[in-house]
């Protein structure tokens, strides 16, 4: 399934300029088929170029990029048909109905209609999937906030697309609406095979979504790997937390395991309420996002994760 | 099924229901009925006064001329507004984010715009009928000419509308329009304005339409009230013909460059500075 050699995404040596101001450094990065691949960064790091870039939607400097097998700048209509792409600033079609809408652009899909893969999507299945059911025949502009961004997602999907593109899909979705949304992407990419490629400021999202997390900073991918993986090459120390005789110790260390072994070895049983963790992503994240800024550092990153 | 086709349809369909929409929302049906009534009651207080030098109503002479500029109004301010509102909504960027959606989208637009002309056109013509029975002398002669006119005015303003459209970035630009129509004789008898103003008026479609629609329905006493006492069928022809080949060769490169611009970013940005216009 994720074979190496046929990638969902293929970005290499990708440079944005604007002007005389670079915005994307050779990028580089690649996504497999039924990846849920997550796209971290600050505000400014190149995220939405590179995201746009890959939808076709924005013409890139340099670099090469192949989206499932096509350079997004020469993307027909086919290759459309093959995308979901769900943004956060549409208000669009406030006047139709949720169910009006989506059966409408489902028609568009039904001549990629394959066996092993019927296009569209059914309206009502999937107003249904995302939750939306008891509000399927109302006006789309009477929405809410979360109720108009799981519409997008469904309008995203219709087409059962081989790649999803989502730009911070669950901003201002409550707890309950966020968790249906992640299940439902798990569902995706493990019933459908969906590759999906997502952005967002929410790490813990991205901590439960993503297969591999990419970050994205100054216009260079500056790690790439799974959460765990990041936390462990990255932040590197981990709290180790015991009591002993009624007492509570904390100590850092970067070697979790060891330092426990050894305290075992030293207190046998009188070690109590044992914890150890590691890193958060959110540490991870604002190491690499400290260290970039400094500067010079950049590759620092990439090497660690690189040696994975 | 073609993917073509299927966009083909899928704009069809999507235009019936937009029409539907403009006429099933509160909003857009009550600002059409108050645009028809303003129309009405202006017909209405002219009904007394005649045409200068003769016996005609200026009422009925005037129902032509309003539904020749409404023409203008609905096709070319209807079409580049509705470009520059989709762009800031996103629906534009939704367009080109389905297959052919692009395509959908434009035959969705214009069977709206077209629905859409037919629908004020006969909500000013039909009260209009009863208050003056001397409209289209010529019966069926009269409509079908009618009818020719409205086609030919739909393309002369809707690609022109579209290149507008992609051009500005606001709806209020398109006000200019209300100006054209202050100009183009249709409150008036054209030939009561000063020559210059009457030559920059012939430049418009707004004018013609307006001329086309008094040859209609109009009986041909009517014609001393027109420039060169003529309903000049032959140079009405070939200005709309002008007017839609020179909106046809633009729009499509228009468009395009304008599609190709849509991106996620830029709506978000125009959403920006429309919020900030609000707050």
């Amino acid at each position: 399934m994720r074979d190496p050699a046929d990638p969902a995404v293929r970005v290499s040596g990708l440079r944005m300029r604007y002007g005389a101001n670079d915005v994307l450094h050779g990028v580089e990065f690649e996504a497999y088929r039924g990846e849920v691949v997550c796209l971290l960064g600050p505000n400014g790091a190149g995220k939405t170029t590179t995201i746009e870039i890959l939808e076709g939607f924005r013409m890139r400097s340099a670099g090469e990029v192949s989206v499932l097998g096509v350079d997004p700048a020469q993307g027909g209509e086919d290759w459309r048909a093959r995308l979901g792409v769900v943004l956060q600033s549409w208000r669009d079609h406030g006047k139709w109905h949720v169910r009006e809408l989506l059966a409408h652009l489902g028609r568009y899909y039904a001549p990629y209609s394959t066996p092993s893969m019927p296009r569209p999507w059914d309206a009502d299945e999937l107003i249904a999937a995302v939750g939306l059911t008891e509000h399927a025949h109302k006006k789309i502009k009477t929405l809410s906030g979360g109720q108009r961004r799981r519409l997008d997602v469904a309008i995203g999907i219709v087409g059962r697309p081989e790649l999803l593109f989502l730009d911070e899909p669950t901003a201002g979705f409550d707890p309950e609406a966020r968790r249906e949304f992640h299940d439902l992407v798990h569902r995706l990419s493990d019933d459908l095979d969906t590759t999906i490629l997502l952005t967002t400021h929410d790490l813990d999202e991205a901590e439960k979504l993503a297969d591999r997390i990419l970050i994205l900073n100054g216009g260079r991918i500056v790690a790439d790997g799974s959460a765990d993986a990041l936390s462990r090459q990255i932040a590197g120390e981990a709290e180790v937390r015991w009591t002993l005789d009624g007492q509570r110790f904390v100590h850092s260390t970067t070697e979790a395991t060891k330092y426990v072994h050894d305290l075992f070895k030293q207190h046998g049983e009188a070690v109590a309420d044992l914890e150890v963790r590691r890193a958060s992503l959110e540490d991870t994240y604002m190491t690499l996002v400290h260290r970039a800024e400094a500067g010079g550092e950049t590759e620092l990153g990439l090497q660690e994760a690189g040696a994975r | 099924m073609n993917a073509k086709t299927a966009a083909v349809r899928s704009g069809l369909a999507r235009g019936v229901i937009e029409f539907k929409q403009t006429w099933t929302n509160r909003e857009d049906a009550v600002g059409q009925v108050i645009f028809a009534l303003l129309f009405l009651g202006v017909v209405f207080f002219m009904r007394d006064a005649t045409v200068p030098g003769t016996g005609f109503s200026l009422g009925a002479a005037t129902v032509p001329g309003v539904l020749g500029a409404g023409i203008v109004f609905t096709g070319l301010t209807g079409a580049a507004s509705y470009l520059v509102i989709d762009r800031e909504d996103g629906t534009l960027l939704r367009a080109k984010a389905t297959p052919n959606g692009m395509l959908g989208y434009l035959v969705g637009k214009t069977t709206t715009l077209s629905l859409g002309q037919v629908a004020s056109l006969l909500v000013v013509l039909i009260p209009c009928l009863f208050l003056y029975p001397s409209l289209a002398p010529n019966g069926l002669w009269s409509y079908l000419q009618l009818l020719g006119v409205l086609v030919l005015g739909l393309f002369a303003t809707l690609p022109i509308g579209a290149a507008l459209g992609s051009l500005i970035s606001s709806p209020r630009s398109t006000g200019l329009i209300v100006g054209l129509g202050a100009i183009s004789g249709i409150f008036y008898p054209v030939i009561a304005l000063p020559v210059w103003v009457q030559d920059i008026a012939q430049v418009f479609p707004m004018y013609w339409l307006g001329l086309g629609m008094r040859s209609a329905l109009l009986p041909d006493s009517a014609i001393v009230a027109e420039i060169g006492r003529s309903w000049r069928t032959v140079p009405t022809l070939a200005v709309l013909v002008a007017w839609a080949v020179i909106g046809l060769a633009l729009a499509p490169v228009l468009l395009r460059r304008m599609a190709r611009r849509e991106s996620g970013s830029s709506v978000a940005e125009r959403r920006e500075k429309a919020m900030q216009r609000v707050g």
